[in-house]
């Protein structure tokens, strides 16, 4: 997981304006499909959407781990535990492909980090919503992976090197997660009665928060134009929600399970799917921290990073050395 | 109780319960290496469980593994306490995994001699693995033991608070005596002797000190069935979702 819904920064004004034959030959680069490597030129703008976007991505990794990951100690049967663990433990490790990433474009780690615990950095929105059930484990695993596969494949031929890298692996991973998520979805859609009305009622419940997921509709988001011609920005959230909701409302209804949205449907001349209102304003107060679980997720994440300081700085030592391999 | 039987379920326990543990920091690590590192330890624990609970249903007509795991009353488990014990910070944690996975790679060595073969061949097979915990555990306790003076003196708490449990690990079954004698397994005092070697040496080396025997009969009990309070509100929250439906799958 866990790509999508990305706010990006408004244009710095008070930016270097880059040097215009630098600008045109990095547009022309781009324009031929190369990718753009850490050590290339690139103009101010692209390198400090780049970290908002691949920070953000990462941040989602880390906290996307703490509603499942809190599901782990309960989950039912072996094979769920083992698969929910080597789950979540993938997206810690996509977090830390990221800040890798992210790294090489000049912001480390730990400036990242706290730029997340103090709020300044997002991270995406469904992660702020409560995982109330084992039902919506299934429901995360299956129908929010699926949107963040839409999400990360486009994000995997865009400009960056780095990132492109990492999520070309991170969807490999993730197309796994997909099948361990429908298989415990379908598991309760095919069980009994009280499980099917479990899982009814996750999807009732994340149902706005995924259509949200891919960010606010096209002609709401703001200065993408320039964004996608640097292949920063792959799809458009309109474009990529349809290809979502295309692949995936046939799997859940076939299942006899249904949307709470009666004006769901797709539109036969044009292809597209026309949803009701999800409430736009509830979109921008969770993102800007006043979702169900802000609060919660944030203060897990500092207690996390609190505990572990004294091992951040006792490893750090520079005064130890080791000449003795341990393998 | 079959003597096997009654092996094969404290091994398959301690890593049930180990790995239950270990799966707790998932998400919630003081590093992301570490976070992932414990991650993986808790799969391979949890698989190792998986393992001994399938030999008990296939070779001893015992239940299938998920009802041997998340259906037993407290009672019927046979952990150690060590094991049982809350994470606590990340220090008890990597003591308990340090002192715990040394005595698990010296068992599975003396199990791969084992005379009953099914047992044997899980032991070769686990090896593999735990030669990983063990590296684990031992490069991170140096790290920190000669870390920082927070990070040692943290050590060397858990140390003295974890090391007269760890006596748990070792704690006779009652089938001791035939088990040697049948060549099943080489017994608990070998393995103890082999173990407490092992640690005094390491300890030594990052300045650190084992506490004086005191309470001997700390960490005791596990083996028969009494366990520490921790244990129940434990397998309350791990079976909870698994109880909430009779004859359902998951």
């Amino acid at each position: 997981m866990y790509g999508g819904g990305y706010v990006f920064c408004e244009p710095d004004v008070h930016g270097q304006p880059d040097d215009p034959e630098r600008l045109a030959e990095f547009e022309a680069r781009i324009d031929r499909g190369e990718k753009i490597e850490p050590q290339d030129w690139m103009p101010y703008e692209y390198r400090r959407q780049l970290i908002r976007l691949i920070e953000q991505h990462a941040h989602s990794e880390i906290m996307g781990a703490l509603p499942e990951g809190a599901w782990i100690t309960r989950a039912p049967g072996f094979k769920r535990k083992l698969a929910l663990i080597a789950k979540v433990q993938d997206e810690v490790g996509h977090a830390q492909l990221l800040y890798s990433a992210a790294e090489t474009l000049g912001k480390s780690r730990a400036d990242m980090v706290n730029d997340l615990l103090s709020g300044k950095s997002k991270y995406s929105n469904v992660f702020n919503y409560p995982a109330k059930t084992w039902a919506d484990v299934t429901v995360i695993g299956f129908l929010i992976d699926a949107a963040a596969i839409v999400n990360q494949v486009a994000n995997s031929k865009g400009s960056y090197g780095p990132y492109c890298r990492a999520l070309e692996r991170i969807c490999y991973e993730e197309s796994f997660h997909l099948k361990q998520g429908y298989d415990a979805f379908v598991a309760l859609a095919t069980g009994t009665k009280r499980q099917r009305e479990m899982l009814q009622d996750a999807i009732n419940r994340w149902y706005r928060p995924i259509i949200h997921f891919f960010g606010p509709p096209d002609n709401e988001s703001v200065h993408s134009k320039q964004l996608m011609r640097w292949k920063v920005k792959m799809a458009s959230n309109d474009e990529m929600r349809n290809q979502f909701l295309d692949a995936y409302v046939p799997k859940v209804l076939e299942l006899g399970l249904t949307f709470p949205d009666p004006e769901l449907r797709k539109d036969p001349q044009t292809g597209r799917w026309h949803y009701g209102d999800p409430d736009w304003a509830e979109f921008y107060r969770v993102i800007n921290g006043d979702g169900p679980c802000n609060a919660e997720r944030l203060s897990a994440r500092r207690l996390a990073e609190e505990n572990g300081r004294w091992i951040r700085q006792a490893i750090m030592n520079p005064q130890q050395k080791f000449t003795i391999p341990f393998a | 109780m079959n003597p096997i039987v009654e092996l094969i379920t404290k091994l398959g326990d301690d890593a049930f319960i180990l790995g239950h543990r270990h799966s707790e920091w998932t998400g919630l690590g003081p590093i992301l290496e570490e976070d992932i590192a414990m991650s993986s330890m808790a799969q391979d624990k949890i698989g190792h469980a998986l393992a001994l609970y399938t030999i008990l249903h296939e070779q001893f007509g015992g239940p299938d593994p998920d009802t041997i795991g998340f259906l037993r009353n407290e009672k019927e488990f046979r952990c150690c306490h060590l094991v049982e014990y809350p994470n606590g910070e990340y220090d008890f944690t990597l003591v308990r995994h340090f002192l715990f996975d040394h005595a698990e790679l010296l068992r599975y060595q003396l199990l791969r001699q084992s005379t009953f073969a099914p047992l044997a061949r899980f032991a070769a097979k686990v090896m593999g693995e735990l030669k990983y915990h063990v590296l684990h555990a031992d490069s991170l306790m140096q790290r920190l033991a000669l870390g920082n003076e927070e990070s040692h003196a943290r050590l060397q708490a858990s140390l003295t608070e974890a090391f007269p449990l760890a006596a748990g690990i070792f704690e006779k079954s009652p089938y001791e005596d035939q088990l040697i004698a049948e060549g099943v397994f080489a017994g608990e005092a070998l393995l103890q002797q082999q173990w407490l070697k092992e640690i005094e040496q390491r300890v030594q080396a990052w300045d650190l000190h084992l506490p004086e025997a005191r309470e001997p009969l700390a960490g005791l009990g596990g083996r028969y069935g009494y366990h520490t309070p921790y244990l129940q509100p434990l397998l309350d929250e791990l079976t909870s979702v698994f109880r909430s439906e009779e004859n359902a799958s998951w």
